[in-house]
C-alpha cells in the first residue's frame, strides 16, 4: 500500500512564524449541505454554485422570532429586500409571514411581484421619486421619511391624491457605537427630528404611524440597540405629550451580526458577534423599562436581513489552477470570484475543502477569475492540497451577494434552493449570451464590421 | 498561605515570552510553583521562539496553539487533542486576545473537564477601551474625558471640551501624548492607518499613576488586591520595577471598581491620581499582569487562588500584603540548542517528562 | 543544477532543516523531505518523480506540478541554483 501523499513544503523559519498551528482554520471538510452530496450538485449545475437552505432559513427566521417574543411579545420580523430579493427567497418569508421592507421603486415593485399588498411593505430610503411615493402612497404603504424634501413632497401627493399617507420619520442618533450613520434621517440630540414631528404635525396632511432608526451594519455591540430603543420610546412619549399623537411602531431596523468575521476584525466572527438572545434582552429591557411601552404597547418591527439569510447560503467554486507565489505562498484560481462574492471585500469568509484530507497544509490564497488585482476572495491561510477540478466551499454568502453581485466578464451563474425535503431547485438560472445582449441596441451604421 | 502542594492536577498556562515586553505566562508558573505545586504544567505558546519554552523548569510540556483569530472549531480541536495525550485540569490565560475565545468557550471546556475563573462577556465588553467612559461615569467612577473619533476633522469638536495635551489611542493598541491640533492630527491618521476606527482621544491626566493586581470572586468582593507604584519605566513604557504601596484611598476607588462590575477572576486596574488627590480609572486589563510575582512575594499568591477557584473551591479572602515589599525585573540568556527549536517546530508540541523517562531507561 | 549549498544542510528524520553556515533554519514536511534527501543523493528529476509515484499515491503529472514548485520554493531560498 503507497503512503499518503501531500504536495512537498520547504518554510524559512523566523520568530514569529515558528507555530504550525498558528493560522489554521480548516479542520474538517464538508462534502454536504443538507445531505445533498456536493458531487452531486456540481455535476447536475456547474460551478460556480449558489445554494441555499430552506430549511435553514425558515429555522433562522422562527428562531429569531421567538428569542425576541420572549422578551417583547408584540414583535413583527419582516424582510429586507435589499439582503437578497430572489422570488423564492423573499416568499420563504413572506409564507413565515414576513411583511417587506423595499429601499427603492425595483424593490417595491418586486414585493408588490411577489404578492405582497402595499399596505404590507415598508418603504426605507433616501432616494424615493415622486412617482414611487405615488404608487406607494395609493396603495397603502407605510413611507419612512429620509428628509425634508421628502416630507414636502408626501404633503404634495396627499393634497393630489386626497390620501393621508402613513408615516414613520427615520430618526438616527448616539448609540455609543461609530460610526454613527447620521447621513439618513434626522438627529435626535440636536432636536432635528422633533423640528420634523413639530413640521409634519402642523401641516396636518400626514399620519405619523411610527418611529424607524437604522443605526448601522454589523453592529457587535448589543447595548447600542438598548440605547436606540430607550431614545426612540422616550421620544414617542414626548410625541404623545406634546402633540397626542399615539405611534402604532417603533421599528429598530437592522444591523445584527452573521457569525461571519470582518476583514480587520480579529477575534473571528462566532467569537465576537453577540447571540440573537443578546439583542433581543438589548431591545426588550428597553421596552420593558419604558411607562409609554406599557400604556400604549406599540409594535416592535425588526428588519434585520443579514442574520437571517446570510449562513443559509454557500458557494462552490472549482479550482482552475495554481501557482506559485514569489513569497513562497500558493495561489489557487477558483471560477468564483468577488464579480458573484462580493462580500468577500468585507468578510474573512469560512472556505473549506469539500473530500477529507490528511491534515497538512500548505498557506494559500485564494483568488477569482477576474482580471484585476482585487479580485481576492481569502488571504492566504493554511490549507490542504488542491487540484485542478477540486472544489471548495465557501460562506457564508447568503446575504447581500445575489442582489449585489456584478456582471462583469462572465455569466451569473445558477442558484440552487435545497428544499425542507432535501429536494434541490433552480432559483435563478445560470445567465447567457441573451441576458447581456438582449438590451442592446445597435444602430444601423453599426451593424456591418 | 495558600498550598497546592496535595494538587495532582495538571495546570495549562498561555503567554511564554519574557524579554522586552513579556506576557504574565511565566511568572504565573512561577507563583503557582512557589505555592508547592508538583502537578503538570503545561505551556500553550503560539511561536517557537518564546522564551518560556527553553526554561527546564518551567513547564513540563509545552504546546503550540492556533491563534484565536483562527475560530473556536480549530482551537477546540487542538485543546480536545492535547487533552486526550495529557488531560488538562485548568486552564489560566494571560493574553488580552485569548480571553473572548476562553468566555464563549466555557461550556465546551467544561464538557472536556477543562475549568477557568474568568471574567464574563459582559464584564469584558464593559472595560474595552472606547466604552470604559460610558460606563463608569454613569457609576460614579471618574475615568479621563474619552470622545471616539471617526474622522480627523471631529478632533476640532473633541479639543473644545478637553484641553492640550491629550492622548491620541489606537482602538486597540498604542498611545501617543498629542501637545497640539497637528499632533493630534497626526496621531489620528497614524493609528487610523494601523488599528482602524474609532480612534480615541482621552483627557490626559497628570499625577501619580498606580497598578493594582485583583482576584475578583464575581460577586463584588476582591479576594485579594495588590497595589503598586512603578519605580522602573522603560524607554517603551514598561514597568520593569515597582513597590507595593499602602494606600486606603487608592484601594477603595479600586474596590468601588470590582464593585461596580462584580469582577470575577484576575486584572489589573491602571490608576492615576491627580494633583488634586482625585482618583481616575485609566484601564482594565481581563487578565493577571507581568508583575503578578508581586502579589505572591507580598503574601497573596493570587495565581494560586485562581486554581482554586477554577475547580470550584471556595475561598478565604486573602492575607493582608505587605507595603515595601518591591520588585525589579531582571533578564538573562538562556543557553539552549537548536534541536530544541527544531523539536518544537517540527512537532508543534514538546514533552519533557517523557524525555526523562527514556533517558534513565 | 547546482546543488552544493544543498549538501551543506543538516536534515534531521522530523524535517527541520539546519543550514550551519549562515545559522537559518527550514521545515520540510514529509514529502519535501523525501525529495531534498534525494536531491542531496544527487538522483535526477526524472528520477525523483518516479520515486515519488513508486513510495506515494499521487499521479505522474501532479508530481511533477509540485515538484517544479518545490523547486521554486527551493531557488527561492537560494538552496539551489539554476
Amino acid at each position: 500500500m503507497k503512503k499518503h501523499y501531500t504536495a512537498p513544503y520547504i518554510e524559512r523559519n523566523s520568530a514569529g512564524n515558528l507555530n504550525k498551528y498558528a493560522h489554521t482554520t480548516v479542520v474538517r471538510h464538508q462534502d454536504n449541505i443538507d445531505g445533498v452530496p456536493i458531487k452531486n450538485l456540481v455535476e447536475k449545475y456547474g460551478t460556480p454554485l449558489f445554494v441555499f437552505s430552506e430549511k435553514h432559513i425558515r429555522r433562522s427566521y422562527r428562531r429569531l422570532l421567538e428569542t425576541i417574543r420572549i422578551h417583547y411579545p408584540k414583535v413583527e420580523v419582516v424582510w429586507s429586500y435589499k439582503t437578497n430579493y430572489l422570488a423564492a427567497i423573499c416568499n420563504i418569508f413572506h409564507q413565515e409571514g414576513a411583511a417587506a421592507e423595499v429601499v427603492s421603486r425595483m424593490e417595491y415593485e418586486k414585493a408588490r411581484s411577489n404578492g405582497i399588498p402595499g399596505n404590507r411593505i415598508y418603504f426605507n430610503g433616501p432616494s424615493k421619486r415622486k412617482q414611487d411615493l405615488q404608487l406607494a402612497i395609493q396603495e397603502g404603504a407605510y413611507i419612512h421619511i429620509d428628509h425634508l424634501e421628502e416630507l414636502y413632497l408626501i404633503e404634495n401627493i396627499a393634497d393630489e391624491l386626497a390620501i393621508k399617507p402613513k408615516v414613520a420619520i427615520r430618526v438616527n442618533m448616539d448609540t455609543g457605537i461609530s460610526p454613527m450613520w447620521t447621513r439618513f434621517g434626522f438627529n435626535y440630540e440636536n432636536g432635528e427630528a422633533y423640528r420634523t414631528v413639530q413640521r409634519l404635525v402642523s401641516g396636518g396632511k400626514i399620519h405619523l404611524a411610527g418611529l424607524h432608526t437604522h443605526i448601522g451594519t454589523f453592529i457587535l455591540d448589543p447595548n447600542a440597540y438598548y440605547w436606540a430603543a430607550t431614545k426612540l420610546l422616550n421620544f414617542a412619549q414626548t410625541i404623545k405629550d406634546n402633540f397626542g399623537i399615539v405611534l402604532e411602531y417603533i421599528d429598530m431596523g437592522g444591523g445584527f451580526a452573521s457569525s461571519n468575521t470582518l476583514i480587520d476584525q480579529y477575534t473571528p466572527g462566532e467569537l465576537a458577534s453577540p447571540s440573537l438572545d443578546q439583542y433581543a434582552e438589548a431591545i426588550g429591557a428597553a421596552f420593558n423599562a419604558s411607562i409609554y411601552v406599557k400604556e400604549h404597547n406599540p409594535r416592535l418591527i425588526l428588519e434585520t436581513g443579514r442574520v437571517l439569510i446570510d449562513e443559509s447560503g454557500y458557494l462552490i467554486a472549482s479550482v482552475l489552477g495554481k501557482k506559485n507565489l514569489p513569497t513562497g505562498e500558493r495561489a489557487v484560481i477558483l471560477d468564483a470570484g468577488v464579480n458573484i462574492n462580493i462580500t468577500a471585500w468585507w468578510y474573512k469568509q469560512r472556505v473549506l475543502p469539500t473530500k477529507p484530507f490528511p491534515g497538512t497544509y500548505q498557506n494559500t490564497v485564494f483568488y477569482g477569475p477576474l482580471c484585476m488585482n482585487i479580485d481576492v476572495i481569502r488571504s492566504a491561510m493554511p490549507f490542504p492540497d488542491l487540484y485542478y477540478g477540486d472544489t471548495v466551499i465557501i460562506s457564508p454568502v447568503g446575504a447581500y451577494n445575489v442582489t449585489q453581485w456584478m456582471q462583469f466578464i462572465e455569466y451569473r451563474p445558477n442558484v440552487c434552493l435545497i428544499n425542507e425535503t432535501g429536494e434541490v431547485d433552480v432559483i435563478r438560472f445560470r445567465e447567457d449570451l441573451s441576458d447581456i445582449t438582449s438590451r442592446e441596441f445597435i444602430p444601423d451604421h453599426l451593424r456591418q464590421i | 498561605m495558600l498550598q497546592l502542594d496535595d494538587l495532582q492536577i495538571s495546570i495549562a498556562v498561555s503567554g511564554l515570552k519574557t524579554g522586552d515586553n513579556p506576557q504574565p505566562g511565566i511568572p504565573v508558573i512561577r507563583s503557582l510553583r512557589a505555592a508547592g505545586f508538583k502537578g503538570k504544567i503545561i505551556g500553550f505558546v503560539y511561536d517557537a521562539m518564546e522564551s518560556g519554552i527553553y526554561l527546564e523548569d518551567i513547564a513540563d510540556e509545552i504546546y503550540q496553539m492556533p491563534y484565536p483569530s483562527t475560530g473556536a472549531e480549530s482551537f477546540l480541536t487542538r485543546l480536545g487533542y492535547i487533552n486526550s495525550r495529557s488531560k488538562i485540569d485548568v486552564i489560566i490565560p494571560t493574553l488580552d486576545s485569548e480571553i473572548p475565545l476562553y468566555i464563549r468557550l466555557q461550556k465546551e471546556l467544561q464538557e472536556l473537564g477543562i475549568h477557568t475563573f474568568i471574567c464574563t462577556e459582559k464584564q469584558f465588553n464593559l472595560r474595552d477601551k472606547s466604552k470604559l467612559f460610558q460606563y463608569f461615569t454613569s457609576e460614579d467612577i471618574t475615568v479621563p474625558k474619552t470622545v471616539l473619533l471617526n474622522s480627523v476633522a471631529e478632533i476640532n469638536k473633541a479639543i473644545q471640551d478637553i484641553e492640550f495635551p491629550v492622548f491620541i489611542k489606537g482602538h486597540l493598541y498604542e498611545a501617543y501624548k498629542a501637545n497640539n491640533i497637528i499632533e493630534a492630527q497626526k496621531y489620528f491618521l497614524e493609528l487610523q492607518a494601523k488599528w482602524g476606527l474609532p480612534v480615541i482621544l482621552q483627557e490626559l491626566i497628570e499625577g501619580d499613576e498606580f497598578n493594582v493586581v485583583i482576584l475578583g470572586d464575581g460577586k463584588g468582593n476582591c479576594l485579594g488586591m495588590v497595589p503598586q507604584r512603578k519605580l522602573v519605566i522603560t524607554d517603551k513604557g514598561k514597568g520593569f520595577g515597582g513597590v507595593v504601596v499602602n494606600n486606603p484611598a487608592l484601594e477603595k476607588f479600586a474596590q468601588k471598581v470590582i464593585k461596580s462590575l462584580s469582577w470575577r477572576g484576575p486584572c489589573e486596574l491602571e490608576i492615576i491620581k491627580d494633583k488634586e488627590g482625585a482618583f481616575h480609572l485609566l484601564e482594565i486589563n481581563p487578565r493577571f499582569p507581568a508583575w503578578v510575582r508581586l502579589a505572591e512575594g507580598c503574601g497573596q499568591n493570587q495565581p494560586a487562588a485562581t486554581v482554586l477557584l477554577a475547580l470550584g473551591n471556595q475561598i478565604e479572602e486573602l492575607p493582608p500584603f505587605k507595603p515595601g515589599v518591591l520588585f525589579i525585573r531582571h533578564s538573562e540568556d538562556i543557553i539552549s540548542n537548536i534541536n530544541l527549536l527544531g523539536e518544537i517546530s517540527v512537532n508543534g508540541e514538546l514533552i519533557r517528562k517523557q524525555k526523562k523517562q527514556e533517558e534513565i531507561k | 543544477m547546482n546543488t552544493e549549498q544543498l549538501m551543506t544542510l543538516a536534515v534531521n528524520k522530523n524535517g527541520f532543516v539546519f543550514d550551519p553556515e549562515n545559522g537559518i533554519s527550514y521545515t520540510v514536511n514529509e514529502t519535501g523531505l523525501f525529495i531534498l534527501q534525494k536531491l542531496q543523493s544527487g538522483v535526477t528529476k526524472e528520477e525523483i518523480i518516479d520515486f515519488l509515484t513508486e513510495e506515494y499515491e499521487v499521479t505522474a503529472k501532479n508530481a511533477e506540478s509540485d515538484l517544479d514548485h518545490f523547486m521554486a520554493m527551493l531557488k527561492a531560498l537560494n538552496l539551489i541554483e539554476e
